[in-house]
């Protein structure tokens, strides 16, 4: 990953930033020249949602390159709140505590560093939400 | 439009090809699929392939083939459709044929996996996805099954034995197949106790990594099988913005295109090679192929109707399961089988009297679709 490519997505992924449809009202991520539900060109940057539900999940085993001291990890498919969908990885959680319907809230954790560039890669990960008292 | 046929198919045992670079399993099937073929020339050459360049570091696999088979002065390119390069590449060359441009075009399908470590395999296999969005989670391509496969088993209450039942129906199909990667039998049981590779996905329900070339003549001098249809159809790139993750969109659109062009209903299929890459995508594509209702896929495979004497025998070779997935080259090989089931050229894996075959073969988490009806003439 070079360093261009990783800075051009920082706003996105440090902020959960996507897009909203100024027509349809889809909650659009990542960020593109239409909406793929309407395919209106007028798109509106905006906040994603940091919290959300567990659609599905897994538990990777045997990750691609880079991801290998990570493993075995967890990636979920989540509906946030706002309604969008998104996919990634959940810390902070034994597998065995995984579940569908699990609440669970974006936080900002280091992905992946990269050999070939030195680049440390920060992003969004998924934690489970523990309620106040 | 006018018809295209199936003139030469040639396969190489799918394995761990140490002794043999790219070039050396591309050559081998696509010399024998000339020889077999008999055509006068050749007009162009499509090269169907995924990964030569993570892998191999090795692009440009048109004119590089064509030198390698001595074939100079034709156009010659690569296909690229992650592992559904071989189903589109067969699409391109057949409507180029159709078109009455080009006679007679040779597609070979080849893949060379075993060279790079396993790692690096699963970072090749993981370019079929976005690399901003999905693969940078960390995501694989057997990970995104398995977000299929829990929805699955949770909203349609199927059973883990029943799933898995593809993947040993596969297996039993692909004993006596002399170019399948593991021919021998493998019981539910064995599948479900092997270890996980994605949660729910056990290791023995995931396609492995193997090396292997198929190679196609396609010409439009009449033969005995003929494209009753070729179709491609894609679908959101990002499974996270699709309605419905469990209703293959890219199958639906392709297969309905595919049944019209050939004047055909599901009920008209005598048998299918699926693209099985795990056994959830081969039991969401028995439903939106339209062969049985969604959510009911499952049982209908484990109630043997797949089998090789059932209602609608499926991977009669063995499927990606059994046979292997050479990923660039699978949807090749999944035509030539069907091409070989029809001329009753199957061998011990013959299934009887069947008149029309089709084969499936998905890109990426089913993002493209390639769809091929054959029919015997």
């Amino acid at each position: 990953m070079s360093a261009p490519r990783y800075w051009r997505e920082i706003k996105y992924r440090y902020r959960l930033m996507g897009e909203l449809c100024t027509e349809c009202g889809a909650i659009v991520f990542p960020r593109r020249s239409l909406c793929p539900h309407c395919g209106c060109r007028e798109l509106e940057e905006c906040k994603l949602s940091e919290t959300g539900t567990v659609l599905s999940w897994t538990v990777i085993q045997h990750p691609p390159k880079g991801y290998e001291k990570y493993a075995p990890y967890v990636i979920a498919l989540i509906k946030l709140d706002d309604g969008a969908q998104i996919l990634s990885q959940v810390v902070d959680v034994e597998p065995e505590e995984m579940r569908v319907g699990l609440r669970v809230e974006a936080t900002f954790r280091r992905v992946r560093e990269d050999g070939s560039s030195g680049i440390i890669e920060y992003g969004y990960k998924f934690r489970p939400i523990i309620e106040e008292p | 439009m006018r018809p295209v046929y199936i003139a030469g198919v040639a396969l190489t045992p799918i394995g761990e090809h140490w002794e043999l670079s790219l070039r050396d399993l591309a050559c081998e099937a696509a010399l024998k699929a000339l020889e077999k073929a008999e055509v006068e020339r050749i007009d162009a050459l499509y090269v169907a392939n995924m990964g030569a360049a993570p892998l191999q570091s090795q692009l440009h696999l048109g004119a590089l083939m064509a030198d390698a088979l001595g074939l100079y002065g034709l156009p010659a390119m690569r296909v690229e459709a992650a592992q559904a390069s071989g189903g589109v590449a067969v699409h391109e060359a057949h409507l180029a044929v159709a078109s009455g441009l080009y006679d007679s075009i040779l597609v070979v399908g080849v893949e060379k996996m075993s060279d790079a470590l396993p790692q690096e395999v699963r970072s090749a296999l993981a370019m079929a996805e976005d690399q901003e969005y999905t693969a940078y989670t960390g995501v694989t391509d057997v990970g995104l099954c398995a977000l299929l496969h829990r929805l699955y088993m949770e909203r349609y209450e199927a059973k883990p034995e029943e799933i898995a039942a593809l993947a040993a129906i596969s297996h039993e199909h692909a004993v006596g197949c002399p170019h399948a990667q593991y021919p021998f039998r493998v019981s539910v049981e064995r599948i479900l106790s092997s270890p996980m590779e994605a949660d729910p996905i056990h290791m023995l329900e995931c396609s492995g990594i193997g090396d292997g070339a198929a190679a196609l003549v396609l010409t439009a001098d009449r033969g005995d099988v003929e494209i009753a249809a070729s179709t491609v159809a894609v679908d959101h790139f990002f499974l996270t913005e699709r309605g419905d993750p469990l209703i293959l969109e890219a199958v639906r659109a392709a297969s309905r295109r595919a049944y019209e062009r050939a004047g055909i209903s599901p009920r008209d299929v005598d048998l299918v090679e699926l693209h099985d890459s795990t056994t959830i995508m081969g039991i969401l594509s028995l439903e939106d192929l339209g062969f049985v209702e969604k959510g009911f896929g499952a049982r209908y495979v484990s109630e043997g109707n797949v089998r090789r004497g059932g209602e609608l025998p499926v991977n009669t070779f063995g499927g990606l399961k059994a046979r292997g997935n050479p990923v660039g080259a699978t949807g090749v090989y999944q035509v030539a089988e069907i091409a070989l089931q029809l001329l009753g050229e199957a061998g011990r894996c013959q299934v009887e009297d069947a008149e029309v075959g089709l084969a499936e073969n998905l890109g990426g988490i089913a993002s493209t679709a390639s769809i091929t009806i054959l029919r015997r003439r």
